[in-house]
């Protein structure tokens, strides 16, 4: 089997790819402040609802139901969209869903294609094969911009260009560009605004992901801030919407719940600037040709997990990444995924499915547990409890290696008072290692702990030998 | 039907997963909300949009004068006042780039939100008319302010191609912080008519 695009090929593992991110303080900084403005806006727009929980809980049952019959919902979705004049297209992989899209745009004659901003196309490595096939995608959402002039890799799921400040932008759109602009954020945006306009107004083919998709009426929602793409939904002749089969909900009345949980979760907004909502095609009003194309790519896999699959009840906010201590301090890419922060750390390894996949295995790991991610999660997935289920499964995919067996060794010791006795014994000897208290260095495999932090020194005497000696009646 | 062979693969799997049934959804959030003009207006200018509440419509249109303004084509007659170009239907997509705004009706508009939609009904036109022009004006009738995004939804047509705006265009993508001003028009201006 191919391997799946969502990580990105040659990515070490999380704990190698944190350290290096750790040491550049130039990102620590620009994530520390842009994490930290966004958190406080977040934490100010949900205080307005009083409703904010019964909303959390009513997304969780919406996307509970979706996952609970996606097959039947899906044959709706089909229907309701070919019968208003779309075609509906599956893939079961990227390479699929892939091959689809070069297709449609070769029949089109396209040589470019104007992108909206999408997790899906994101996920299958859409430009990168597009580009092999000779279409050139242009992606016109400021953050993707950024990332694409600059030869870069995404670092965050609604600003794919977080890791970046203001004057790393400016730099990159003179050097791209070649235009003269000031690191004002209103001017970068004006350069973006004048470099795609003629680019919006001639292209004849784009592409975008869905937000939502409402099974009933064959409705497609996309949520954005730009226009860019309300230019790229409504100017071109063809429009090719790439979906993750979970993006569902059963009827048009559940929008309501998520049209107020996903702006004050990802922007912190009370409604993001513009909306979108298109129904196959309407005569005299925009694209003429609809093509929808429904990407499984690991999620079919996921959704067999019975604690895993909550992963896909996610709406991409981001809230998540956000308010992770550990997102905030390695940033994105050390992920190495489009996916990455708590949420990453969940979707990614399922997607993949292949936990002897040393990279997708590290990623379960990135998180110190604190609960944040759930707090915050709009959706109430139990991100913490994931990926303490992953890492069970890394650990039993991993089979016999040398922790297992001391952890058996370990087990045999604790299970009975003397054997556990002695080996305090032998263990408080290791306090002659220690310097001032503490031992900063033991021989492998305790070389493992020892390489990031220090062991105090044992006592000389456990408390069981101390009781022993002092208040034991005998 | 196109790859049908993915298409009942996937469908299989799905199928195979035997994911339990849900529990009924509970929807214990609040379907209505204090709504009202005054909320809308202040939620409206909270985007930094420009904000008025007229009682005639034909009367606040003076700022148009001296420009070329693209109207959809069943405004009410009234609305088309003189001294302004007004540019009718069939437009190009150039043409509504180099114009100077757009005046439209809406569907309906949110006050908890702040936000308007079209739904390509009477006085709005296709999208690209609302789209293109860097400035747009917006006639906002009271009777079309639902007070919460339930209410709003239940008065929308889903298969009408539908638009919400909440303020004019902007982005968060430089250090998450809401920058107005990026592809879509620049200027919103509301017009709340009582």
């Amino acid at each position: 089997m191919a391997r799946n695009p969502v990580t990105w090929l040659g990515s070490p593992t999380f704990p190698k790819a944190a350290k290096i991110a750790l040491a550049d303080t130039q990102l620590r900084q620009n994530l520390r402040k842009a994490t930290g403005t966004i958190r406080g806006r977040r934490a100010a727009a949900v205080a307005e609802m009083t409703d904010w929980e019964q909303l959390r809980v009513a997304g969780e049952q919406i996307k509970d139901d979706v996952l609970s019959r996606l097959d039947t919902l899906l044959l709706q979705l089909e229907e309701s969209v070919t019968a208003r004049g779309g075609v509906v297209h599956w893939a079961r992989d990227a390479a699929e869903a892939n091959r689809i899209v070069l297709d449609l745009c070769r029949a089109e004659n396209a040589s470019e294609v104007v992108k909206v901003k999408s997790m899906a196309t994101a996920e299958i490595g859409l430009n990168e094969a597009l580009e092999a096939g000779g279409v050139h995608a242009i992606e016109t959402d400021l953050a993707e911009l950024i990332v694409q002039l600059g030869d870069d890799r995404p670092s965050h799921i609604l600003v794919p260009a977080i890791h970046r400040n203001r004057s790393e932008i400016r730099e990159i759109f003179q050097r791209r560009m070649g235009v003269e602009v000031s690191d004002e954020p209103a001017d970068l945006a004006e350069a973006a605004r004048v470099y795609l306009r003629q680019k919006f107004l001639t292209t004849k083919v784009a592409v975008s992901g869905a937000n939502f998709a409402v099974a009933d009426t064959g409705s497609i929602v996309v949520l954005e801030s730009e226009g860019n793409g309300r230019m790229c939904l409504t100017l071109p002749d063809t429009l090719i919407t790439v979906m993750g089969i979970e993006k569902l909900v059963p009827t048009w009345q559940d929008l309501e719940v998520f049209l107020q949980l996903l702006p004050r979760s990802s922007t912190a907004e009370r409604m993001n600037p513009y909306t979108s909502v298109w129904t196959g095609v309407t005569p005299g009003d925009g694209p003429q040709k609809f093509h929808l194309v429904l990407i499984d790519n690991g999620r079919t896999a996921t959704l067999t997990d019975s604690i895993g699959r909550q992963a896909l009840r996610c709406i991409r906010c981001s809230a998540c990444l956000n308010v992770c201590p550990v997102y905030e301090r390695t940033g994105g890419q050390s992920y190495g995924s489009v996916y990455p922060g708590p949420i990453g750390a969940i979707l990614t390894p399922q997607l993949v499915g292949d936990m002897h996949d040393p990279q997708a295995a590290s990623l379960p790991y990135a998180s110190s547990l604190c609960g944040a991610c759930f707090e915050v999660c709009p959706v109430r997935i139990d991100i913490p409890s994931v990926l303490t289920h992953l890492r069970a499964e890394v650990v039993e995919a991993k089979g016999r290696t040398a922790e297992s067996v001391a952890m058996a060794a370990a087990a045999w010791i604790f299970a009975s008072a003397s054997r556990y006795e002695k080996a305090q014994k032998a263990g408080s000897l290791a306090r002659f290692l220690a310097r001032d208290g503490r031992i900063t260095s033991l021989p492998w495999p305790g070389s493992k702990w020892t390489s990031s932090r220090d062991v105090p020194a044992p006592p000389a005497e456990s408390f069981r030998a101390w009781w022993r000696k002092n208040r034991c009646q005998k | 039907m196109i790859n049908a062979a993915a298409r009942e693969e996937i469908l299989q799997r799905i199928r195979d997963a035997k994911v339990p049934a849900a529990q009924p959804v509970i929807r214990g959030y609040n379907q209505k909300g204090p709504g009202g003009v005054e909320l809308f207006a202040e939620r409206v200018a909270d985007y930094r949009a420009i904000v008025h509440t007229v009682s005639n419509v034909p009367e606040a249109l003076t700022s148009l004068q001296g420009k070329r303004i693209v109207a959809p084509p069943d405004v009410p007659e009234e609305w088309l006042v003189d001294g302004v170009t007004w540019l009718r239907e069939p437009l190009s997509i150039e043409e509504l780039d180099q114009a100077d705004g757009v005046l439209t009706g809406c569907a309906v508009a949110i006050a908890d939100t702040g936000t308007i939609v079209l739904d390509g009904g009477e006085a709005q036109g296709r999208r690209a008319l609302t789209l293109l022009p860097d400035y747009h004006l917006c006639v906002v009738r009271a009777d079309q302010i639902a007070a919460s995004v339930p209410e709003a939804l239940q008065r929308l047509e889903p298969t009408r191609p539908l638009t919400f705006i909440s303020g004019p265009s902007a982005t968060s993508d430089i250090e998450l912080n809401r920058v107005e001003g990026v592809h879509g028009p620049r200027t919103l201006e509301v017009l709340i008519v009582t």
